[in-house]
């Protein structure tokens, strides 16, 4: 994997390598190269399949993380892309005509996260949320119990313990 | 709306137009009415007896509780020796099971099928996540108490419910109904904007007819 990522430094402006097992790695890439490096990789050093195409949302950072994972089959080995967008008004470019099942990531990522995919197939209709009203519920700002709360009625009666004290009350009562 | 519901001019295939407005040309929106019992209560016992014997489920599964179905479908645990049998569409059954957590997206599923089943119906409640949330009790997007929506007769608590469960599950509706207690689809019809109302505050997207069969 160092082998690769110093060919891809003469070509590309690379962040850090980090490598996690021998043949899965990670590296991040500025939003612009990316496009290049995916066609390179793919076309070149014969990383073929997109595993999957994610996202984190560092909301301390005020960035989101795009990680683009791909895998050589022959080689046996994985490269994850790592892409920071701002997280106001996020937008990232379209991968979909590179490997046509990106589209359906980018899909669920314009639903769950709010980044948008100009020019991506089918990227505004709803995925798996019908008629969600809030922002979208996988940014670490939604507060998914306040929205529980809010929207649906709750049994009265239940309650939550604390494991630790709970154990402690009931197999000492009275003890310390 | 969605498109596929709005109003619109068709053109046939021997290419005659047409219009068609899909909520009414499709849907009988007369909201439910109260079945009245038998003119006589023992013919009604009689009659409550022969339900009893005859549960036939909607082989609906809305979650992870429907796993637990399959093995009362097969020989280990048999349920049919109950006269407890699953049938494929909503017409032939009288029992809806929800089976699990229920996201908003299936709910409006669920009910669809509810009303589409023929009275007298019953609904069972499956599992912790039908009763109070249970795991998902802060989620966004599953109900928290299923008898909000749906007019629920039992509950069988667990997570999930072992078959032995649902088969005693299955023994004590049989006594509910047998009481004349299983009177779900009238409590549906006699509260029914009641029961609305709770459906659309969770069901933010209502693109269908109020009452559908």
């Amino acid at each position: 994997m160092r082998e690769l990522y110093s060919q891809l430094k003469q070509l590309f402006p690379l962040g850090e390598l980090t490598e996690q097992r021998q043949d899965l790695a990670f590296v991040t890439v500025p939003q612009e190269h990316l496009r290049s490096l995916l066609l390179h990789l793919r076309d070149r050093e014969g990383f073929t399949h997109l595993v999957l195409l994610t996202a984190v949302d560092w909301l301390e950072d005020n960035i989101f993380q795009l990680t683009y994972l791909l895998t050589n089959r022959e080689q046996q080995r994985t490269l994850g892309l790592r892409v920071m967008l701002p997280r106001d008004a996020a937008t990232m470019q379209s991968i979909h005509d590179i490997w046509p099942t990106a589209a359906t990531y980018q899909r669920e990522l314009r639903e769950m996260f709010g980044i948008a995919f100009p020019d991506s197939p089918r990227v505004d209709e709803e995925f798996i949320l019908e008629g969600w009203i809030d922002i979208p519920p996988y940014r670490r700002d939604f507060d998914t119990l306040k929205y529980a709360e809010e929207n649906y009625s709750q049994r009265p009666g239940r309650v939550t313990h604390d494991p630790a004290e709970h154990m402690k009350q009931k197999l000492y009562p009275g003890g310390t | 709306m969605k498109e596929e519901l709005q109003k619109r001019v068709i053109k046939g295939p021997d290419g005659v137009e047409f219009e068609v407005e899909p909520l009414r040309d499709y849907y009988c929106e007369a909201p439910p009415t109260v079945m009245p019992g038998a003119y006589i209560q023992i013919v009604e016992d009689l009659f409550n007896w022969a339900r009893a014997e005859s549960i036939w489920i909607l082989g609906f599964g809305t979650g992870c509780g429907a796993i637990e179905m399959r093995p009362l479908m097969t020989p280990r645990f048999d349920a049919y020796r109950y006269g407890v049998q699953w049938r494929p569409t909503p017409r032939q059954a009288n029992l809806l099971m929800i089976s699990g957590y229920l996201s908003t997206k299936t709910l409006k599923r669920a009910i669809r099928s509810y009303e589409q089943m023929q009275s007298p119906k019953y609904v069972v409640g499956l599992g912790s996540c039908t009763i109070n949330g249970g795991m998902y009790w802060d989620s966004y997007n599953t109900i928290k108490r299923l008898d909000d929506y749906l007019p629920v007769d039992l509950y069988i608590a667990g997570c999930m419910p072992r078959p032995e469960a649902l088969l005693a599950g299955f023994q004590d509706m049989k006594k509910l109904i047998r009481a004349g207690k299983g009177e779900g689809a009238n409590r549906y019809a006699e509260n029914f904007d009641w029961y609305k109302a709770n459906q659309k505050r969770v069901i933010h997207d209502w693109d269908m007819p109020d009452y559908s069969w």
